[in-house]
């Protein structure tokens, strides 16, 4: 059961770097329990090693990251095993493994980490594939997935453990509005009936504002907005309104240009 | 010339590091693999004995049908090379001794490891390659799945069963090749060919050629490992160090043969 009072994530004073050049300039973050907190910002904006971080899957040259009050960083190997199977990680591609079915790869960390028999995991992985619209496509090779399938099918593997973290990367790039909208209903959906915490890593504005209880916004390794929705939107800084108004103002005021852009055309 | 030569000294030594690295990244992933091996169980992260065997099947019994043909004609190549040798001294009679030797000390070790580091080897290299720029590897880290006990443990021991027990398949197919040759044209019997082999060979030799070939299939494992587990820069680099973990292990067997030979056979 989540308690919003207290926190599920928190990151203090992370800084990181990439040989010589510093990548996150140190974020002070903390996300409490049951909310969905969007991380946004531009390209290089350091939204992807902070998820790396948060991940336990790079090493800060400062800092701390708790996940569940555990410093991961801290924790010896086998406890952070441990704590990594209660959350969930739905990769930006995917990242479903190419060899197994997509009931199998759902399946995956059931058969790692439980002594369920076959046939429970079948049904597990069967209902979990309800639950994203997958219904019926257990047999697929992730292969003969399209692009929205193939992050639904990851969001099914992410919550196959009935994770308490679950961490979203991208989760609507590169999807056309419909399917991205479906994307972000069920997020909605999961966080409400699996009270789970939710990141998600996004630089699609219109999808970040859609689900977003609280934001983040960085800007080359810093945070220059953290707050509600109306909180960013309100942000005086110029560096946030020039990332809201670009956006917008691409997509609302001449679609056209937009689209013409976005296939090259000019 | 004292710049280019400096130059050269830098490039030298970058190779080397990145060389030692390498080897040490080796051990690394052995000493890991080996405690997954004995300790995973009592970890909660046994090595599943169902992936070792449908590695060993992907290695060793996939490999049978080209390995024979090869050890075959290599067979039947030792005899004609043998007899035309043993003519200039009018000793083609001692041919089976010359051939047994060179079969079960020397030849089926080294051309069971050479086809098995270009057909496994490689297929480890782009197979860990492919999940690394695929992000699955991240995946099973953050599943709280080990990865080098899940993806380096499995066909670590199906290679070291394997090899050596294809090392002895290609005894078997090259001495039946070589005998097919010898009895066709030195009018002995094929009973009395198998005598003369039996008779020639000792437990030492046996164990010599199979001591090296456990031998080549760590190094084989490791080599592909360490090749797949630094692949950059996409389906470019999956193909690149595929070809470099072929050029390796080859370079490796060869190099461990010679050094082999150097300290038991003199």
């Amino acid at each position: 059961m989540s308690d919003p009072s207290s926190v599920a994530i928190e990151v203090a004073g992370l800084v990181s770097y990439y040989g010589q050049r510093q990548v996150l300039k140190g974020v002070d973050l903390s996300v409490r329990d049951g909310e969905i907190m969007v991380i946004m910002g531009s390209s290089g904006s350091g939204k992807s090693t902070l998820l790396n971080h948060l991940l336990g899957l790079l090493y800060p040259a400062k800092g701390v990251v708790r996940l569940l009050g555990q410093d991961i960083n801290r924790l010896p190997a086998l406890e952070l095993l441990e704590l990594r199977r209660r959350i969930g990680v739905a990769f930006q591609s995917g990242a479903l493994f190419s060899s197994l079915t997509v009931a199998e790869n759902i399946m995956l960390p059931l058969r790692e980490h439980s002594d369920l028999d076959e046939k429970t995991m079948e049904i597990i992985a069967r209902l979990k594939l309800e639950v994203v619209n997958l219904a019926g496509f257990g047999h697929l090779k992730p292969d003969e997935l399209s692009g929205g399938m193939a992050k639904r099918a990851a969001l099914a593997r992410a919550i196959v453990m009935d994770p308490r973290l679950l961490f979203c990367d991208e989760p609507s790039a590169g999807l056309d509005p419909v399917v991205s909208s479906a994307i972000d209903e069920l997020i909605l959906r999961l966080r409400d009936a699996m009270r789970m915490t939710i990141v998600v890593v996004t630089h699609e504005l219109e999808s970040a504002f859609r689900i977003a209880d609280r934001l983040c916004v960085l800007d080359q390794g810093e945070i220059i907005a953290l707050g509600s929705k109306d909180e960013v939107r309100q942000s005086a800084d110029e560096r946030v309104q020039n990332l809201l108004n670009r956006r917008s103002r691409e997509v609302t005021l001449d679609p056209d240009a937009y689209v013409r852009r976005l296939f090259g055309e000019e | 010339m004292p710049g280019r030569l400096s130059g050269l000294a830098e490039r030298v030594g970058r190779a080397t590091l990145q060389g030692l690295d390498e080897v040490g990244f080796a051990a690394v992933l052995l000493g890991e693999s080996l405690y997954w091996l004995v300790l995973g169980r009592r970890k909660r992260q046994p090595v599943r004995v169902s992936s070792v065997f449908r590695q060993a099947r992907e290695i060793g019994i996939d490999a049978i049908p080209i390995l024979t043909l090869l050890t075959f004609t290599i067979g039947v190549m030792l005899a004609i090379q043998g007899i035309y040798t043993l003519r200039t001294f009018g000793a083609e009679s001692r041919v089976a001794t010359g051939i047994a030797l060179s079969v079960v000390r020397e030849f089926s070790s080294l051309i069971t490891g050479v086809l098995i580091a270009g057909r496994s080897g490689s297929a480890l290299a782009a197979r860990l390659g492919t999940m690394k720029i695929n992000q699955e590897i991240d995946a099973l880290t953050v599943m709280g799945i080990e990865p080098v006990r899940y993806l380096v443990a499995p066909p670590l021991v199906a290679m070291v069963v394997m090899v050596p027990a294809l090392t002895m398949w290609s005894h078997l197919v090259a001495l039946f090749g070589a005998g097919l040759y010898v009895t066709s044209t030195q009018g002995i019997s094929f009973g009395a060919y198998v005598s003369q082999v039996v008779e020639a060979l000792g437990l030492g030799d046996l164990s010599h050629g199979l001591a090296k070939s456990a031998i080549f299939a760590v190094l084989i494992t490791l080599v592909g490992v360490v090749n797949g587990a630094l692949v950059t820069g996409g389906a470019e680099g999956v193909g690149r160090m595929t070809t470099r973990s072929v050029v390796h292990a080859i370079s490796a067997i060869v190099i461990t043969d010679m050094i082999f030979a150097f300290a038991v056979t003199r």
